[in-house]
């Protein structure tokens, strides 16, 4: 078995994830908006006796190390520990595809193009001739379509053709000047014998666009001081050739009108019968500016309504089916400690946190939507001049709307934002729109105080108003401690898409499969842990004291009050009982009791188990008939409304949870940070949380 | 002189300049906003605070603020 090593390279929206997906059908994450993949990802599979390995890079439109995105790709690049590369183009916009292609050119590796999209360029009306294309530029052509999967085994053996060809003679012509400029230099490095992996061409190309891996090479070489001078020479005149003070320009410029005869000479173009684009005519509604935004509240409302009224379908199968479940184990285990932990401890706090599946699934399936159309970019677009006012940048929507998924990928995606200060910024703020995991205490609160016909209003309520809140941060934050000059926004819109099903699919799977791992895992510990500390030390003197009571108790009632009483004098004095008294009185000034002060704090570690603990400790000590059994029901029973605001305020605001916390730390890039955040959330956690508890008072009186 | 942020919709208009610093310079070329490229104005953004150009057959937003250090002419 042979490897073959090789970095799939592409300008954004071009597909390269998708590509990848056609060929290997992996579980990637693929989007239709710039910054997708943010690290790259590696992708292992095997075909005719060669084991592959693609290196699926960032997306980048040219080696400017603009963004991080670019800089990784650059780098990887420049590092060479790969054979070959794939360079994904965009069949319906080839010139612009080609900027990069030929950048690449002179990298001293070998490519083999990819014309992805061939059906959807067939569609427009453009036919390309890939045998012309390969012949030009020296570098195999092959049309494919990560869609219809065309031209996929080509591809391969195309790339298993070129491993085994020793050097590719790809032929970038530059215009007279600069060739001669470039002769100048190879002839220098020839007379020097000057050895290199990369061919003397291609080394002088790189040298005259000042290209500072290839300076970095050559530094230390004692011809540099003699070479250095005639590359200042040759640049200044290529320079004067194309009357600008910059040899980057320059380039591009050769490079525009190189890409420009290419084409001239593959491509043709039928006057397609679908003039004025698709993508034209829903912009016009889209991004009109005035139903524009609208449109987009519309949207965003409409969503989290179905999350809320189609997502409790399925949970009341799985709510019963919890229910079923532990009714069934339950007797089975004749050891009283061990079926409580199996019982009380481990299938119900699981099943609280599985419970609440169908609404993440759908959340996701919402924002893998937003994500794949390319909507995503128009969002950015309309709101950047009202972001723009509170110190954010346009594009810092798409962290914060990811935000509503997972804080974590909302964390990553925050790399598209270059200027450090904006991006941190932009993290400081992410925890203000709800996680997905922040969800089931909303529905759970909400449940408890409000008519399920208002349940849906509430939680647009609370959406918005955290991301209003969010924004106000930001100001402040902009204000005082982020002050300084802003990131220019210059942003591709890409081609709507319709959603490949497969795409959406992937990425709901993905991101719901790692919900439940950590509710089979890190969830499953944490409701063990607490139902530890809930339910040790066991002081044996209660239950011998209300066993007595209650034996002589005179009714059932009073029989079940006496059981009840003693539950919950048991939990008092537990473990966990002991650490919700020693912080009370921390947090009664916003009204919350132990339980819920315990229950914050569990939320530190996951937010899901913020509801595996009040599961724990609420339903530990009440009714054992089917009504007031659901946690609902025992919560609106023993929680003060304005407790419940206040306790809904601080989760809105407070930490994120752990794992979220270590790669905010990771993404912010040092624990200082982390620091900031801690005090910063929770200060306005805690005032907040009190202002709302006197307001909320004083409306429940 | 006219730059591209004072440019009406529908308006094509050719690059004359970017006055942009070398790193934004380097990032509006990377887009294709260059010296002799063409573009049409598509749209303004609710405020007038962000555009949408068309170069070529890519679709790209940016600031009135960018917009004001490119230079271009109408054609």
């Amino acid at each position: 078995m042979k490897d073959i090593k090789i970095a799939l390279v592409g300008q954004p929206n071009v597909g390269k994830s998708m590509l990848v997906n056609s060929i290997a059908n992996s579980h990637l994450h693929v989007g239709n908006f710039s910054g997708v993949t943010v690290d790259k990802t590696e992708v292992l599979f095997d075909h005719e006796g060669y084991h592959f390995t693609v290196v699926d890079l960032p997306g980048t439109y040219a080696f400017t190390d603009y963004t991080i995105e670019e800089r990784v790709t650059h780098q990887y690049l420049t590092s060479g520990e790969y054979d070959l590369i794939i360079n994904v183009m965009d069949s319906t916009n080839l010139v612009k595809n080609l900027q990069l292609t030929s950048e690449l050119m002179s990298m001293g590796k070998n490519v083999v193009i990819a014309l992805n999209m061939s059906d959807e360029a067939k569609k427009e009306g453009i036919d390309i001739d890939a045998l012309r294309m390969s012949k030009l530029l020296g570098i195999p052509c092959i049309k494919v379509s990560a869609i219809t999967k065309e031209g996929m085994g080509e591809l391969l053996d195309a790339l298993i053709a070129t491993k085994e060809l020793s050097t590719q003679n790809s032929k970038l012509v530059f215009s007279e000047p600069t060739e001669e400029e470039i002769l100048n230099i190879e002839k220098y490095l020839a007379k020097h014998k000057h050895q290199s992996i990369n061919s003397h061409r291609n080394i002088a190309i790189n040298l005259l666009k000042n290209d500072k891996a290839t300076y970095k090479l050559l530094h230390s070489d004692p011809i540099w001081t003699e070479l250095q001078s005639i590359i200042v020479k040759g640049s200044k005149h290529i320079e004067l050739h194309h009357n600008t003070d910059d040899v980057r320009e320059a380039f591009a410029e050769e490079y525009l009108s190189f890409n420009k005869g290419v084409v001239e000479e593959v491509l043709t173009q039928v006057p397609s019968r679908k003039e004025s684009s698709i993508t034209t005519k829903i912009d016009n509604i889209l991004i009109n500016p005035i139903v524009g935004i609208p449109i987009f509240l519309f949207l965003m409302w409409g969503l989290f309504q179905l999350t809320f009224t189609i997502g409790s379908i399925p949970m009341d199968w799985i709510d019963g089916f919890f229910g079923w479940l532990g009714d069934t184990v339950g007797p089975l285990i004749k050891n009283d400690d061990l079926r409580s932990l199996v019982v009380d401890g481990i299938i119900a706090g699981v099943g609280a946190v599985l419970l609440f599946v169908p609404n993440i699934v759908i959340l996701f399936i919402g924002i893998a939507l937003l994500e794949s159309t390319g909507y995503m970019s128009r969002v950015a677009f309309l709101l950047d001049g009202f972001f723009h006012k509170f110190g954010l940048h346009g594009q810092s929507f798409i962290p914060l709307v990811s935000g509503f998924g997972c804080s974590i990928p909302a964390y990553m995606s925050a790399r598209i934002l270059k200027n450090d200060r904006d991006r941190l910024l932009t993290l400081f703020i992410i925890g203000f729109m709800s996680c997905g995991a922040k969800l089931p205490v909303y529905v759970l609160l909400i449940g408890a105080f409000l008519p399920p016909e208002m349940a849906g209003n509430a939680l647009f309520a609370i959406y918005i108003s955290g991301a209003v809140l969010g924004l106000i941060a930001a100001k402040i934050l902009k204000l005082t401690a982020f002050k300084g000059p802003e990131e220019p926004f210059v942003m591709e819109m890409p081609k709507y898409r319709l959603p490949s099903l497969k795409l959406v699919w992937h990425t709901v799977f993905t991101k719901t499969m790692m919900y439940v791992k950590k509710a089979g895992t890190f969830i499953a510990a944490a409701s063990i842990l607490i139902w530890f500390l809930s339910n040790y030390p066991h002081n044996a003197t209660i239950d011998k004291e209300y066993e007595s009571k209650i034996e002589n108790a005179q009714s059932a009632d009073m029989k079940k009050e006496l059981a009840n009483e003693m539950q919950s004098e048991h939990l008092e004095q537990s473990y966990l009982g002991t650490i919700g008294k020693f912080s009370e009185p921390f947090f009664a000034p916003l009204g919350f009791d132990w339980k819920m002060s315990v229950a914050l704090q569990t939320g530190l570690a996951a937010k899901e188990v913020v509801v595996s603990t009040l599961g724990v400790l609420y339903a530990v000590g009440d009714d054992v008939d089917e009504q007031s059994n659901s946690l609902i029901g025992a919560i609106s029973k023993n929680i003060p409304f304005a407790s419940a605001v206040s306790f809904l305020v601080v989760i809105m605001i407070y930490l994120p949870c752990l794992a979220a916390s270590i790669v905010f730390t990771r993404e912010a890039g040092g624990v200082k940070y982390f620091v900031y955040l801690f005090v910063f959330t929770s200060s306005v956690a805690y005032g907040l949380g009190f202002i709302a508890y006197h307001i909320a008072l004083r409306f429940s009186s | 002189m006219k730059t591209l942020s004072e440019c009406k919709i529908d308006h094509k208009v050719k690059v004359l300049k970017l006055n942009a610093s070398k790193e934004l310079k380097q990032r509006l070329i990377s887009f294709g906003i260059m010296r002799g490229t063409t573009a049409e104005i598509l749209k303004y953004a609710p405020g007038r605070s962000t555009m949408e150009i068309k170069v070529g057959k890519m679709k790209i937003a940016l600031r009135t603020q960018e917009a004001n250090l490119i230079e271009v002419e109408t054609i």
